[in-house]
């Protein structure tokens, strides 16, 4: 327990990136980490670009990630992985959700969604494509896609050794508890 | 016990550890969670939603006058509503005690201003006290009712958006209980009449000298001695930077308690450092006092004065060093603003208010400022909670008055009218200006999340409560023309609007329909029952027209390629707005 790790989790307001950062960072700071998050609410919810960074380590200062400084990027998004790529150290590892939710200019067809953006990210960092839209599905619960990409990051930040189990089940509601359970398993082993 | 808390649960937690029982707020980005949290604690705090800031302020000082322990947040131009009652309250003093929660927002994440509130401290005359994570705001509003009680002050507590929204593990206490201390009538302390506030004035002087020997000698103005070639000032999240950048290469004076300002402390410390740098957000509020002292320093001649900082500034700026990043084109993705919902209501208001000509739409505070924007762009103004009416009633005068031939429509939520658009309106009736004006009743306040207000008849800790009756309310005012309509309704939507502009005195139509993401009580199934319907687009019938897409739904989506249009089913609302303007009928219910 040395160095500060960040790993920023970005999407659009409404994909449940939040629950996502809870979950982690409780982990986290039950495993004896100091831990620090820190996210922008508000105007963004309104199906905005959203953030949450998140910094843990022996000892944690600043709850904010500087450009340039992220361990891994973990995108809900693939537009939105591309704007906030130079927070991503070089060397970084980015872990992208293989969806595409096209913003207000791209609705109203003044502009097309960017194509190639996956590709040229590729060429400087490590990409790790997920498709956790298409395992949600496929386990008949579309909104436990952000535990799937949680269960991707968990794997790639080799955080495996927590009892993430234990912590979701404090955290999400009974009702969604088996479903969140097995999305979680399934992002796990969706990456290698 | 340890927890993860963002700023403001700590500030709550602090409330509930100090002993508070009572707590007024009104919501405001970043400030809204604080009563949230403050009003979980039901058996042991009051906690209320007051109609505005101003309000807000008034019954805490009146809670701490008859003798108890209080506390009002709001963010940072709430103070501005509430700036009267805290002038006077400074002068007046508390018996109990009383804290008060200005959430700053530096980089205007969600505001309308990036106002530096540590003037309101200096320029009223009241401590204040700035945390730097989680732990320090729970403390500081255990020490805040100390300081508040021994000195009979209120305290200023200052937060900004990164000390409120980030979590950080805060050590968990128990609740102190505090007796309330006895009220005694004193005409020559609590009102603030002319003989009496020159009175108080020199009683004010004599406080603040005592307080900045408080603040020379509070643990919360901390000094880290360790290389002295360099010295930091830093208060708040800008501490966090510059320790996270220098590390132990500076030594650090941490300034927690920053007014009145421990200039006896910063001298010393300035003293022992080969060069000092004051780091803090926005404005040079420290900086300016140090210089003012004859200490020589570095500040806003190398940081800038406008957003937030970060430690990537700090290493840029006082530092010199540039990090490599990873090469992109930012002109590649296209931008992501914030949209209304799918299914909310106000988008049909700005629909049709789009297709008129000559309207001066003076907007207010709210979600539905978006309706400034593309491809609605129905919005000439928005100033602040209560503008729309007011400036409305001024725009409409001087259209009347050069003989112009514009109608102004000022546009306003509920909850902002019970803030502060109901004295506006009175204005137009009494000053007699020709203005229609829109009550956007999404029996909600929207955009911080849902909160009650007085017109969803519920309270903060959830108790059914005195419905407030806009139509009523306008009538009292003296609006002769007032209708009621269901905007998802467009055709009645469009004659309200037409009736209402036709009409020589002032009118109001109150849109009433809940805010599409609202959890409805049980007095909304009632009225607005279950809309659990979704639209679909018959694709052989869709002519590519794109009329629907000019509502700006987020949940329509034009394909290029076949150049009909798509309704995503997981974003639909059913609120048929689409289905009502598409001229061809391609717009139809899924009956699936």
């Amino acid at each position: 327990m040395v160095k500060v790790k960040s790993i920023l989790i970005v999407g659009v307001g409404g994909q449940g990136t939040l629950l996502a950062s809870k979950i982690l960072t409780q982990g986290l700071m039950e495993t004896g980490y100091d831990v620090k998050m820190s996210e922008i609410h508000g105007m963004s919810q309104r199906g905005g670009s959203v953030s949450a960074h998140i910094r843990y380590g022996e000892r944690v200062y600043s709850p904010v990630i500087s450009e340039g400084e992220a361990d891994i990027l973990l995108s809900f998004e693939e537009m939105e992985a591309y704007r906030w790529l130079n927070y991503l150290k070089p060397g970084g590892k980015a872990i992208i959700n293989n969806y595409r939710l096209p913003s207000a200019p791209i609705l109203t067809g003044q502009t097309d969604y960017p194509e190639g953006l996956i590709e040229e990210m590729a060429k400087n960092v490590d990409v790790i494509m997920v498709n956790a839209m298409d395992i949600a599905l496929g386990l008949s619960f579309a909104k436990s896609m952000n535990i799937v990409l949680l269960g991707a990051l968990i794997k790639i930040a080799e955080l495996n050794n927590i009892n993430w189990e234990n912590i979701i089940r404090r955290i999400v509601p009974e009702k969604y508890l088996e479903g969140n359970l097995r999305a979680f398993e399934a992002g796990m082993n969706s990456v290698s | 016990m340890k927890q993860l808390m963002t700023g403001n649960e700590a500030i709550a937690r602090g409330a509930y550890e100090a002993g508070i029982r009572f707590a007024s707020a009104y919501p405001g980005t970043p400030s809204t969670e604080i009563l949230e949290n403050i009003a979980l604690y039901k058996d042991d705090i009051v906690a209320e939603w007051a109609p505005n800031e101003k309000v807000a302020l008034e019954a805490v000082i009146g809670y701490s006058i008859a003798g108890g322990r209080a506390i009002a947040s709001m963010k940072q131009v709430g103070l501005n509503v509430a700036a009267d009652p805290l002038f006077s309250f400074a002068y007046t003093g508390c018996n109990g005690s009383a804290v008060i929660i200005t959430a700053d927002e530096p980089g205007i994440h969600s505001s309308q201003t990036e106002q530096d509130n540590r003037y309101y401290a200096k320029m009223a005359k009241l401590p204040m006290l700035e945390p730097t994570d989680s732990q320090q705001a729970k403390d500081m509003v255990i020490a805040a009712c100390e300081i508040s009680e021994k000195y009979r002050t209120p305290v200023i507590i200052r937060m900004t958006t990164r000390i409120c929204h980030s979590k950080s593990i805060v050590e968990l206490g128990s609740r102190r209980e505090v007796p309330n201390k006895e009220y005694k009538k004193d005409i020559w302390q609590f009102t603030t009449m002319p003989a009496v506030s020159q009175k108080l004035r020199f009683q004010l002087e004599e406080r603040l000298k005592k307080l900045t020997e408080e603040a020379n000698n509070s643990p919360f103005n901390h000094i880290e001695w360790n290389n002295k070639s360099i010295g930091v000032i830093a208060n708040g999240i800008a501490y966090q930077y510059a320790k996270e950048v220098f590390g132990e290469e500076a030594s650090y004076l941490r300034i927690g308690f920053s007014y009145p300002i421990p200039m006896e402390l910063i001298t010393e410390f300035a003293s022992r450092v080969d060069t000092l740098y004051v780091i803090e957000e926005v404005e040079p509020f420290l900086e300016e006092e140090i210089r003012a002292a004859g200490i020589e320093c570095h500040g806003k001649d190398l940081l800038p004065r406008i957003g937030e900082l970060s430690p990537k500034i700090i290493e840029e700026t006082i530092k010199g060093v540039k990090k490599e990043l990873l090469p992109m084109q930012p002109d590649k993705v296209t931008s992501r603003p914030p949209v209304l919902c799918p299914g909310c209501a106000h988008r049909a208001v700005f629909y049709e208010l789009s297709k008129r000509k000559d309207l001066f739409i003076s907007g207010d505070i709210g979600c539905y400022g978006l309706g400034a924007l593309p491809p609605l762009s129905a919005m000439d103004t928005c100033i602040c909670m209560g503008a729309s009416v007011s400036a409305g009633h001024g725009a409409a005068k001087a259209f009347k008055g050069y003989n112009l031939d514009k109608h102004v429509v000022s546009v306003i939520g509920d909850s902002t009218f019970f803030h502060s658009g109901m004295t506006s309106l009175l204005n137009v009736v009494y000053n007699k200006s020709k203005t229609t004006t829109v009550i956007l009743d999404n029996r909600i306040t929207g955009m911080t999340g849902h909160q009650d207000h007085p017109g969803t008849g519920y309270t903060a800790q959830g108790e059914e409560s005195q419905e407030a009756s806009i139509e009523k309310i306008v009538n009292s005012l003296g609006v002769n023309d007032v209708k009621t309509i269901n905007p998802l309704q467009l055709t009645e939507l469009h004659e309200a609007i037409d009736s209402a502009l036709e009409n020589p005195e002032p009118s109001v139509i109150i849109a009433r329909w809940p805010c599409a993401l609202k959890k409805l009580s049980a007095k909304d199934k009632e009225e607005f029952g279950k809309h659990v319907k979704r639209y679909i687009v018959k694709k052989e019938q869709c002519i590519g027209c794109k009329k629907c897409i000019r509502t700006g739904c987020p949940a329509l989506r034009y394909d290029k390629g076949n150049k009909k249009v798509l309704i995503d089913p997981i974003m639909c609302n059913g609120c048929s707005l689409c289905a009502q303007v598409c001229p061809v009928g391609a717009i139809v219910l899924d009956r699936k």
